[in-house]
Parts: C-alpha cells; structure tokens; sequence
C-alpha cells in the first residue's frame, strides 16, 4: 500500500505492508533511529512520536493508519541545531543516564507542556505516566520539564 | 513483535465500513490500542482490517433531548477535554483522565473500549450506572443495547459479529445528583484492578457498578437496594460493603488475589460512598 507522510517536515511516499508498524517504518524505511523500541507491548513509551501533535506510541499503529499525516521525531525537535528547551532541560538537570526512555518522553512532554505550560510537579509526574525510566528514578526527569517550563515561559514573555 | 499479514482499507463512512465488515474474516480498527497489541501477540489474526479511525460522522459529543451523546470513535482525550461533560457528567471527565496515559488516551475510543469488554476497562462501569444506551448498526439496521445488556462475558458483548457501535446515549443525571468514579489501578498499565462508579439522585435513587472485579463489569444491585432511599450514614454504608460483590465469581490474577480484589472492591465502594454522601 502506498502511504504519502510528512516527517519532521519532510514528505515522504513510500510502499508498504499493511502491517508495518509506524515504529519500523520510521526507523528500518527512514532511518530515523531515534525512536526506540523498549518493550513493544505499549507500555514503556520509549517509541512515542507525535502524529498530528499528538504523542502516540509508534509501536501501536501501523504505517498505513498514519497515511496523510504529520509526523514528528525526537530528530525534528532541535532547530536550526539549537536544542529545544526540553532536551536542554534534560542536560542541564541530568534527566537522563543511559537515555533510551528520552526520546519519547521528549515527545510526550513537547506536547504536554503546550497543553499546560504552567505544570505543578504533581502534574508533572502524571503526564509522565505513558513511560518507563528504568535509570534516574524519575525525580531528574521531572526537573529537566520544570527546567523546560520556566525557559519556554521566559521566551514567551515580550522584550 | 510482528502482526500475521492482513489486507487494510480506510472506510470514509459507516456503510462503507459495513459492507467491508461482511465479507470474510475482516475487523475494525477505531483506535488500535487494544487490537493492535493483540495482534501483535497473535492471539487475533484478522484477514482484514477495516480502519473507522478516520471517520467524521463517528467523532463528537452533543447534547440532544436530555441526553449526551458521545459517537463511539471519540477519543478518551476528546471525552477528558469537552465541556459538557465537564457540566453534565463529570465522572465521565474523571474516569477519562484515569485512562492509561496521553498516548493511549489521544487514540484510543470509547467505542472501541467497550466493544472490546476488557473485564478491568473503565467506561463499562460507567455506562452501566448512567443507564446509557449502545446505538449500534448492521447490514440488519439500527438497534438500541442497554448498557446493562451489553456486557455478556469475558471480552464479549452482545455486539453481532457485522455490528458497528455508532453512539452512546447518556440520560443527563437530574440536577443535584452525585457521581462519582473511583479506581485501584495497576501500576504498570493503569488498568482498573477494581474500579467502582457511583451514581445517586437527590431522591436518594442510587446505581452502582463495578469494573476489574469480574469477568465483565456489572450493577452491584444488592449494594443499590441498601442505599437506594438511604442516608448514607456510617451504618447503612458498612452494610452496602457486606452486600456488595455477593455471588460474584471474583477474578483473581499475579496481581490481586480473589480475597484481595474482593476486599479492595468493598473498600473503593465505600470511598465511593462516604465521597457523594
Ligand atoms: C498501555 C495501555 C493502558 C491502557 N489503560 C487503560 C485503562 O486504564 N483503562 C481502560 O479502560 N483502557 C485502557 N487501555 C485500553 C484503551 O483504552 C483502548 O484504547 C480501548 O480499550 C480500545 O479502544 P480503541 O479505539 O483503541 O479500539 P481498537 O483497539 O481499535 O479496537 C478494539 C476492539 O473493538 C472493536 N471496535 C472498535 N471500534 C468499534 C466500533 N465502533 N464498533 C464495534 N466494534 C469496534 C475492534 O474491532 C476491536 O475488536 C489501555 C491500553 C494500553 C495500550
Ligand atoms: S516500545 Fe512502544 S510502548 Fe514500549
Ligand atoms: S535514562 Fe535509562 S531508561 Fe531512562
């Protein structure tokens, strides 16, 4: 089957096998390894991308259900070669040890913050729920997106 | 984890996706965070999938005659989100942010929830005690399944197999009435090791349903009866917890054993309880 999908803002047609899953085709078809397979049974979150601005576990939706749609990686977060304000976060804070959970959480949190740019850290750790760290015990996590929130706050604030 | 091969269609409307469903071993596929990991399992191996993900007509909650309607493939984000269950029913709006986590909410459907029966998902007990009602469609037409008919067993509905669910019917709770949705959750998943819906009317009419304790979800109406007309004072809420779950087969897993999951049901319905009282 055909699939026409725009990835990190590039268009993409590629033929496909209905039951491709959206995780493979990202990573065998475009070689974009960033999304990670951590338990492929949609728990751990590690494969989440957003499909349309939505975070969605890669691993539970297959290419062909993404046909027509914008999808983004943890590749497409940074611009122009500058982090995003979460992957800075996550270095600053120390958010992550050995970094597999990271990309996905990134996905998750990108979106979540744009919902609720002010999160309590309550919140915080509820939005997180979708993902497995089996490193940092969460709490640098947690302050990496604090981290994000008060930065992306400060930029939006008119000069 | 790889899928057996099947064929895919995208339907744009209902008929479409009816006529597809009659022919073969075919499946639909709202938000496919159920039937997906099954499949990948393989212990569901459909020759065709038939993706109502995209349909329009399937999305949205109104209010009409009063009633809600939530269309069976509105995600539990949307259902979280949207106002008038805010208003109307907000232990719809606390039940939807209990669901597993942002990704499994932003895909997955109420249609697809309750079609699938899981004996530990939430919107059962829901349905169960708004008395709502499962408008759904087959080559046959149109009929109407009262949620208290619907859940039939394990995993099993009474869903024919070329049925499509198109809409749930939600009565709007009279004014000055209390909900209200408590769950034990798994740790791992979020799933409900027990979940327990309360809904009673300023007359002191009292529905109560249970989720994750059984097979399927049920009305817990021994424990109706002891409140229904009641205050709920201490004693008549330590009587509804020694009726409640009477005669139940209690599911009983790694997780919870069947004295434990029968206790916790007890004890969430007493929260549930002292919680509306
Ligand atoms: C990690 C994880 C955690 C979860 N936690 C919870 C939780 O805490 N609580 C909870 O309730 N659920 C939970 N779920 C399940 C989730 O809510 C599912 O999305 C939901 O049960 C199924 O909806 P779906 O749209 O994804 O259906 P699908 O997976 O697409 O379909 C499920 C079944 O329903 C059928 N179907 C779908 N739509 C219709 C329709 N309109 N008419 C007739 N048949 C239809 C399909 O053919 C299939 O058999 C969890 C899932 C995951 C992966
Ligand atoms: S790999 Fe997709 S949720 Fe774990
Ligand atoms: S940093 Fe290793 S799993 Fe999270």
């Amino acid at each position: 089957m055909q699939i026409r999908v725009k990835v990190n803002g590039v268009d993409y047609t590629h033929d496909v096998e209905p039951r491709l899953l959206l995780v493979h085709y990202l990573r065998d078809v475009l070689r974009l390894t960033g999304t990670h397979i951590g338990c492929d049974t949609s728990i751990c979150g590690a494969c989440t991308v957003q499909v349309d601005g939505n975070a969605t576990k890669s691993c539970t939706l297959f290419a062909v259900q993404a046909d027509g749609c914008e999808i983004t990686t943890v590749e497409g977060l940074s611009t122009n070669g500058e982090l995003h304000a979460l992957q800075e976060g996550f270095k600053e804070m120390h958010g992550l040890q050995c970094g597999f959970c990271t990309p996905g959480i990134l996905m998750t949190m990108d979106e979540y913050l744009k919902i609720n740019p002010n999160p309590t850290e309550e919140e915080i750790r509820h939005g997180l729920k979708g993902h497995l760290c089996r490193c940092t015990g969460y709490q640098n996590i947690v302050k990496s997106v604090q981290y994000a929130a008060n930065k992306l706050k400060k930029e939006e604030v008119p000069v | 984890m790889i899928p057996v091969e099947f064929d895919y269609k995208k339907a744009i409307s209902v008929e479409e996706a009816l006529e597809a469903l009659s022919s073969g071993d075919s499946k639909l596929l709202a938000g496919g965070y159920s039937l997906i990991p099954a499949m990948k399992l393989r212990l569901n191996q459909p020759s065709m999938l038939i993706d109502i993900g995209g349909i329009a007509s399937l999305k949205g909650i109104e209010e009409e005659d009063g009633q809600i309607i939530i269309k069976a493939g509105t995600t539990h984000n949307d259902i979280l989100n949207n106002d008038l269950i805010k208003t109307h029913l907000p232990f719809f709006h606390e039940a939807a942010s209990m669901i597993g986590d942002v990704q499994v909410r932003n895909r997955g459907t109420i249609g697809g929830s309750l079609a699938h029966a899981d004996p530990a998902a939430d919107w059962p007990a829901l349905v169960l005690v708004a008395e709502a009602t499962i408008d759904v469609v087959g080559t046959g037409g149109k009929r109407n399944i009262k949620a208290a008919d619907f859940f039939t067993g394990l995993f099993t509905t009474a869903l024919a197999e070329n049925e499509i669910i198109t809409a749930i019917r939600i009565p709007i709770p009279a004014n000055g009435s209390r909900m209200v949705y408590l769950k034990f959750e798994n740790p791992a998943s979020r799933f409900a090791v027990v979940g327990c819906a309360v809904l009673r009317s300023s007359d002191k009419k009292t529905t109560i349903a249970f989720t994750g304790v059984a097979d399927y979800a049920f009305r817990d109406t021994a424990a109706e009866q002891v409140v229904s007309g009641k205050i709920l004072d201490t004693n008549t809420i330590a009587d509804a917890m020694n009726a409640a779950v009477y005669g139940v087969n209690v599911l009983s897993d790694n997780f919870a054993s069947e004295d434990y999951r029968r206790h916790l049901a007890k004890v969430y319905l007493k929260r549930a309880l002292q919680a509306i009282a």
